[in-house]
């Protein structure tokens, strides 16, 4: 029996000013779950990449151009004031999708889903892809598939599950050493173990041991301006993916260019100058 | 019978309560449920026995630390090795793809010989066979001189092997291609002489001033550069990047010096220059200046003036003049040549140019400088032994000082030069430039041995291959190389049985020496290439199989450095890029394209921006303000001296107005869907120029029009 009750809040934060754009996260993590590859994979909206890399740019005319990359994983909504209603879990008419109280990932049954890709409208990070094809490795690649993720078939929706079969393994491993705690080091995403500049962190938001949880510095209570919004960061660098719609991602992001942390949001004229300095709810810091 | 009112509600009323008693329409939704839930067609990977096994990555230069995870010894991972101190748990997209190439469509998958055009499995036997008798020709001939080889690098007991059969057979035509470490072998033999190489301490360095050095970009051992530049920030230390497009390095750099492409020798000559007037250079380090000195101070002075440099670089001469004196006024500063990966064609000058900054400042052999060491020398070979016509051949004068010279001169022979022709972990006919001249050159040569796992471009011009294992497949010592500031040995071991039909280079080599016969007999006596590596390798051999690694260096070289000058006092010509037309087209080197041997994996090829490769179409970056009437994502048609093709046009403000850029790597053709037939070669847009002081191709970009399609 796994007798640990207490609910862990999974998540990460990617440093931007570290991220070189290598493209290493990508590919662990399809070596990892089995993330099949087709003849062409250049028309990227149906290109299944779970980790995808995007490349920003601050729009300015040489030589002032600047250029970052930001990793995109599953956001891990906890939707509306973080109670687990994510956009996606929300409209699953299968509960092929679900949120994990206990972790806070949102998990992805591929056998119970039926491909109605209601999913992929609502998730607003486009985070979820769709399988139009059967997959198909080319003669004895298939030998490498690992077992811990089974491979997918036509007809439905996959997404980053924060690697959760080495969340099972480390849960397993604890059991044997007779503790409760999974300790920090021994659930890692294969995005954030593969990353060479080492720009993604990643743990547990609710454990304040965890570097991840030191990093972002989440803040317990409502965003005052906005209650849908919890676990604002408290670090002035740290900002999540159109925070104001109140999915209330796991993944945050990090950089100390005012120009990148300005591109995790749409903004009216001038309502950046207004709000960029609003971090958390300043009463409770 | 008469179907009455009564009787037919009757029936209809039966037929329903029938069918929605009977357990049939259940049962068959039921199926039918279950059935669209089978997917045998997709495969089960089996479960099993989970372990790691430990090796060491030789896909490029970096020569990283991996572990492989296996299942019931089947390889499903590959991971970076913690601790391991080249790479220190970091890992690259293409040694995680590591196992595609194990299962590559594209994997020779037994001997192969080419007839009418087509090639023709053969046995071991017969491949041996069929490549002793050409050789054996030779020696009949009295021509031994006319066997050349090539192979991938220089360093390692495996290309060893070859230099050593190469040496018994008599020939002293054995060729690398240029990569990063050729370069700074030859830069260092020009500087500081023979056997040497040098090695940057990027991790301790507080200024780093990289001409055009891909630091992030894949430029040396990439895993431990990116972790140098990820640990940078935290170091305070400055990072300024000189070139002409902001690459990923330039985009993470403190500050980027747009550079006219071609003329980073001359800004590096300049702020030679600048040291030299300030009197900025280090007085004790300058004891072991030789070989003209005064001839070069005298010769900057008067041919590379700050206004004149400004001009030719299109940088500002206060901007020269300031970065020059905040590099030699850092505590540690350390200036990088090599442009990209620094591989392919680059240019002595440049080489030579840039590294004379860091022998200005005396920051060499110190923590957070330069290393200049001796080449690795942990293998003891035994000396070959000669014979009289081995001897007469290894005394003949080389055919030519590169690959690319070597193809040139095939090329343009009437009789080729070279009968027979070796090929081991390169792929000429793709990586050097204008590939389709090289090709020409191959069908000149009569015989050619390709030695490869892979169908690749030179596979695929040869008449025999000999399919060797991967690097998963089979053991192989892989040093350290690419400007690493240590000197590490790794060992790589075979995580899993050659898949295919596949032998191990170094037993190849051993097996034709057998065969043989006579003096190259002799020089080979080792049973198999294991035990000839456990020989050669000596009192490490230990240490390296117990540990998997072994550090041979890891401080500054101890003793004094003599520096020659007089390579640079004749002030050598800077090559400008061939052609007159409007446009500089420059190769771009991307992380997630490696550019040499091996092609890109699937995966690789999957990460790769729908802004650089769009089905088969390729993309070129131009900057907005000198596209004059073309479209951002329109169709062009690029030419240059070389050829001409179609392309997509990718709007970049980050390129300097004026300069084309385009992916270097893209645009194999060979037997792997997922890979080959996908954009342009840029190599195949560049005609070579040999530089006179290396005789190296030093032709980085070409003069290019674009015109709207």
């Amino acid at each position: 029996m796994i007798h640990d009750k207490k609910a862990h809040k999974y998540g990460m934060v990617i440093d931007l000013d570290k991220c070189t754009g290598c493209g290493t996260c990508a590919v662990s993590c399809m070596s990892e779950n089995n993330v099949p590859f087709k003849e062409d994979e250049s028309d990227k909206k149906d290109s299944i990449t779970w980790m995808r890399v995007y490349r920003l740019t601050n729009g300015r005319p040489f030589p002032d151009t600047e250029v970052v990359y930001m990793p995109r994983p599953c956001q891990h909504c906890g939707g509306k004031g973080d109670h687990g209603h994510s956009p996606c879990v929300s409209v699953c008419p299968a509960t092929a999708t679900d949120y994990g109280y206990d972790t806070g990932i949102v998990s992805q049954i591929y056998t119970r889903c039926f491909g109605c890709r209601y999913c992929m409208a609502a998730c607003p990070y486009h985070a979820r892809y769709f399988n139009w094809w059967d997959p198909v490795w080319p003669e004895g690649m298939e030998k490498y598939l690992s077992p811990n993720v089974s491979p997918r078939m036509r007809g439905v929706v996959e997404k980053c599950s924060f690697c959760y079969h080495r969340y099972q393994l480390a849960r397993e491993k604890a059991y044997v050493n007779g503790t409760d705690e999974v300790p920090e080091a021994d659930y890692q995403t294969a995005c954030t173990t593969a990353c060479p500049a080492g720009a993604i962190v990643f743990g547990d938001l609710n454990n304040p041991s965890h570097k991840v949880h030191q990093i972002v510095k989440p803040d317990p209570h409502p965003d005052p301006l906005n209650p849908d919004v919890v676990g604002k960061s408290r670090n002035p660098r740290v900002f999540r993916l159109l925070e104001r719609l109140g999915t209330n991602p796991k993944v945050y992001y990090m950089s100390e260019r005012e120009w990148v942390r300005k591109m995790g949001d749409h903004y009216l004229d001038g309502e950046w100058d207004k709000v960029k300095n609003v971090y958390g709810s300043a009463s409770h810091e | 019978m008469k179907v009455d009112r009564r009787s037919f509600l009757g029936l209809g009323i039966g037929a329903v309560a029938g069918i929605a008693v009977s357990p049939v329409g259940a049962k068959l939704t039921d199926d039918f449920s279950i059935w669209t839930q089978n997917w045998p067609w997709t495969p089960v990977p089996p479960d099993g026995e989970v372990s790691y096994d430990r090796s060491v990555c030789n896909l490029c230069p970096g020569s990283c630390g991996i572990t492989v995870r296996k299942i019931d010894g089947r390889p499903v991972k590959i991971e970076g090795l913690d601790t391991y101190p080249v790479n220190d748990g970091g890992v690259c997209l293409h040694g995680i793809a590591g196992l595609q190439y194990l299962y590559d469509p594209s994997r020779v998958k037994t001997p192969l010989k080419k007839v009418n055009q087509r090639f023709v499995p053969i046995s071991w036997d017969e491949a041996l066979a069929m490549v002793t008798g050409r050789l054996k020709q030779l020696q009949e001939d009295q021509n031994p001189e006319a066997l050349a080889c090539i192979t991938g690098s220089a360093q390692g007991s495996v290309p060893g092997l070859f230099n050593h059969f190469m040496a018994a057979f008599g020939s002293p035509n054995c060729l690398t291609m240029p990569d990063l470490e050729s370069w700074l072998v030859l830069t260092a033999t020009t500087l500081h002489g023979p056997k040497q190489t040098l090695g940057f301490d990027i991790d301790h360095s507080d200024y780093i001033l990289s001409f055009g050095a891909g630091l992030i970009d894949g430029w040396g051992s990439p895993v431990a550069c990116i972790q140098a530049m990820a640990g940078r920030k935290q170091r305070e230390a400055t990072l300024v990047q000189i070139e002409p497009r902001l690459s990923n390095t330039a985009a993470g750099a403190d500050r980027w010096i747009p550079v006219k492409p071609g003329t980073e020798a001359d800004l590096a000559m300049g702020m030679c220059g600048v040291l030299l007037k300030e009197n900025l250079f280090d007085p004790v380090f300058a004891q072991g200046f030789t070989g003209g000195f005064m001839r070069f101070t005298a010769m900057v002075q008067k041919e590379y003036p700050l206004d004149k440099v400004a001009e030719v670089t299109g940088v500002s001469a206060d901007d020269i003049q300031k970065t020059a004196i905040a590099f030699a006024k850092a505590k540690m500063p350390v200036a990088l040549p090599g442009k990209g990966r620094g591989e392919g064609a680059q240019s002595l000058k440049e080489f030579a140019a840039v590294h004379t900054l860091n022998c200005l400042t005396g920051n060499i052999n110190k923590k957070g400088g330069v290393f200049v060491k001796p080449l690795p020398d942990y293998l003891s070979f035994p000396d070959p032994v000669i014979d009289d016509m081995a001897q007469k051949g290894a005394a003949a004068e080389p055919l030519a000082a590169s690959v690319q010279e070597l193809m040139a001169r095939i090329d343009q022979s009437d009789q080729s030069p070279v009968e027979v022709l070796v090929v081991y972990n390169a792929n000429p006919c793709f990586a050097l430039n204008d590939p389709s001249r090289v090709a020409a050159a191959f069908e000149k040569i009569p015989f050619k041995v390709c030695v490869s796992p892979y169908m690749d471009e030179t596979a695929m011009a040869s008449d025999v291959i000999l399919p060797v294992s991967t690097f998963l497949e089979q053991m192989e010592d892989v040093p350290s190389r690419a400007g690493l500031a240590a000197s590490v040995v790794g060992l790589a071991r075979p995580m899993v049985k050659p898949v295919f039909d596949t032998r191990s280079p170094g037993d190849v080599v051993i097996a034709l020496a057998g065969a043989l016969g006579g003096g190259v007999a002799q020089s080979f006596p080792w049973e198999n290439y294991e035990d000839c590596l456990k020989q050669l390798a000596g009192q490490i051999w230990k240490p390296l199989t117990r540990k998997g690694h072994v550090i041979v260096s890891g401080r500054p070289p101890a003793g004094s450095v003599e520096t020659d000058f007089s390579f640079l006092a004749e002030n050598p010509d800077t090559l400008k890029p061939a052609g007159d037309q409007e446009f500089t087209l420059i190769p771009i080197d991307n992380f997630r394209v490696p550019s040499t041997v091996p092609a890109p994996s699937p995966f690789a090829i999957k990460t790769v921006s729908d802004r650089i490769l769009k089905g088969t179409d390729m993309f070129v970056e131009i900057n907005p303000q000198s596209a004059n009437h073309l479209k951002d994502g329109g169709f062009a048609t690029l030419t240059t001296p070389a050829g001409s093709v179609r392309v997509r046009v990718h709007f970049n403000d980050g390129i300097m107005p004026g300069v084309i850029g385009m992916v270097k790597g893209l645009g194999h053709t060979l037997n792997n869907r997922y890979v080959s037939g996908k954009g342009v070669n840029i190599n195949a847009l560049i005609s070579p120029t040999i530089e006179p002081g290396s005789g190296m191709d030093a032709a980085y970009g070409i003069r290019a029009g674009i015109s709207k399609a």
